[in-house]
């Protein structure tokens, strides 16, 4: 299973991002794991909330960044495959 | 290079052992053989601020524990103040006590995640491990509802003699109850299991066959269920790094609010531990002397201090060390380099058919 650029992708109840200043910023949660979320990763995770397209997480990083759409596109698509695959994402 | 760090290293996890009440006698349990009673827990503001302080500590995840946490009347109250801290919150329960109207309060509240243990695959051989009857009955009850709720559910099943030769049945029994993940917990000799070692141990071949049972079992489910184990203790040539290093990554308040460094530290003569009600959980992770006592590696002798896997395993477990050599600073004898490695495996062919010796 893979992303595709309709999904709607959300965090599963029981994997939440979170921001602890002790542990350096930005960090998803999930049973007995904790992920760090640097840069990037939880700019992605953050849109991840079941409302916006992939489509539309890319235009609005694309935006918010000023950088070109179609590499946020691979960044973005490589990303949430890897968190669907570790059971940390819902589509 | 290797001294103590400036700053420790700020946890991740923080184990609240609620209460050490529990209606479930286990024979492995994790608690002290001294029980803490009820007149001496802390309330619900005292934890409430201890989950504040955790959070700016650094930790993440709150492990809501007891014996059963279900035992304390404001663990929804509990629960929340540990959600509105920050904190991810795990509850472990034996699913005695907790009803189903007590559940959807605990998941308004915010719980993320609930594990759940089994003592066997069969509800007669379960009850008689957990010394009382009715409790497997209870625990579909418990795990139907934290599905229902959508939230993640673990199970753990604690493994020794009388249940090791079911792993695929319990394997069966969580991916029956809808859990994600299962967790085949050998029993870890403390405490009162400590006590009960002759009746738990296995026989290796018992061991043998877990372990490849497990194998299997991964492949057959994989994306279906997560398999966790680890090999256990007696029967292993390495040691674990027991709690991911002493002061390192986690800590535990007890029922009555001191701060041990991993559940069975008092079993350790001469620490001192510190306790919520007088100090700050900060000033306890970085100062207090039971957590200054073996953090990092400057308190190691040889074969730790000159090997290479110093710092992935800390020499294994100060307890397990203590428990065995009577020396809380000497390499786990569960590692083929310690000078009492034999110690374990003679130990492990000390069985005994006897009565359990219940917790009570």
């Amino acid at each position: 299973m893979s992303v595709s650029p309709d999904a709607k992708p959300r965090l599963p109840r029981g994997v939440r991002l979170t921001h602890n200043e002790a542990q350096g910023g930005w960090v998803v949660l999930a049973p007995e794991r904790v992920f760090k979320a640097e840069g990037p990763a939880s700019e992605i995770v953050k849109r991840c909330t079941g409302e916006a397209t992939v489509n539309e997480i890319v235009d609005d990083l694309a935006k918010t960044f000023n950088a070109p759409r179609e590499r946020i596109m691979t960044d973005v698509t490589a990303m949430l495959n890897g968190l669907l695959e570790k059971k940390l994402l819902e589509i | 290079m290797d001294a103590t760090p400036q700053r420790a290293p700020r946890p991740l996890g923080l184990l609240a052992e609620l209460t050490h009440r529990c209606p479930l006698g286990c024979p492995y349990c994790s608690n002290p053989l001294a029980l803490e009673p009820r007149a001496g827990e802390l309330d619900t503001a005292t934890w409430a601020r201890v989950f504040d302080e955790a959070a700016a500590l650094g930790v993440l995840q709150v492990h809501l524990s007891g014996g059963e946490p279900g035992a304390r009347r404001d663990l929804v109250e509990i629960t929340q103040a540990a959600h509105d801290a920050g904190l991810y919150t795990n509850l472990i329960t034996s699913a005695v006590g907790i009803t189903t109207e007590t559940f959807a309060k605990l998941s308004d509240a915010g719980l993320d995640h609930v594990q759940i243990s089994i003592q066997d695959s069969a509800a007669d051989s379960a009850d008689h491990i957990a010394g009382y009857r009715g409790a497997y009955a209870r625990k579909e009850a418990l795990a139907r509802e934290v599905t229902r709720h959508g939230i993640p559910l673990t199970i753990n099943a604690v493994m020794h003699r009388a249940n090791i030769d079911h792993v695929d049945a319990m394997v069966a029994l969580a991916l029956a109850l809808g859990a994600k993940r299962v967790e085949i917990a050998h029993v870890q000799y403390y405490g009162w299991a400590l006590k009960n070692r002759a009746q738990l141990m296995p026989t290796r071949a018992q061991v043998e066959r877990a372990v490849s049972a497990v194998e299997a079992l991964r492949r057959q489910h994989h994306g279906r269920i997560v398999i966790d184990a680890v090999v256990p203790d007696y029967y292993a040539r390495f040691p674990k790094a027991c709690v991911g290093g002493w002061g390192r990554r986690s800590l535990n308040v007890t029922p009555s609010g001191k701060v041990l460094p991993c559940h069975a530290a008092e079993s350790i003569p001469g620490l001192t531990f510190w306790n919520v009600r007088a100090h700050a959980l900060a000033d306890i992770w970085d100062n207090s002397p039971a957590f200054l006592a073996f953090r990092g590696t400057d308190w190691m002798q040889e074969p730790c201090r000159s090997c290479p896997k110093a710092k992935e395993d800390f020499g294994g477990c100060r307890c397990q060390a203590f428990a065995l050599t009577g020396d809380a600073r000497a390499t786990d004898p569960v590692c083929h380099l310690s000078p009492h490695h034999a110690l374990v495996g003679a130990l492990a062919e000390q069985r005994a058919e006897m009565a359990y010796e219940y917790r009570r």
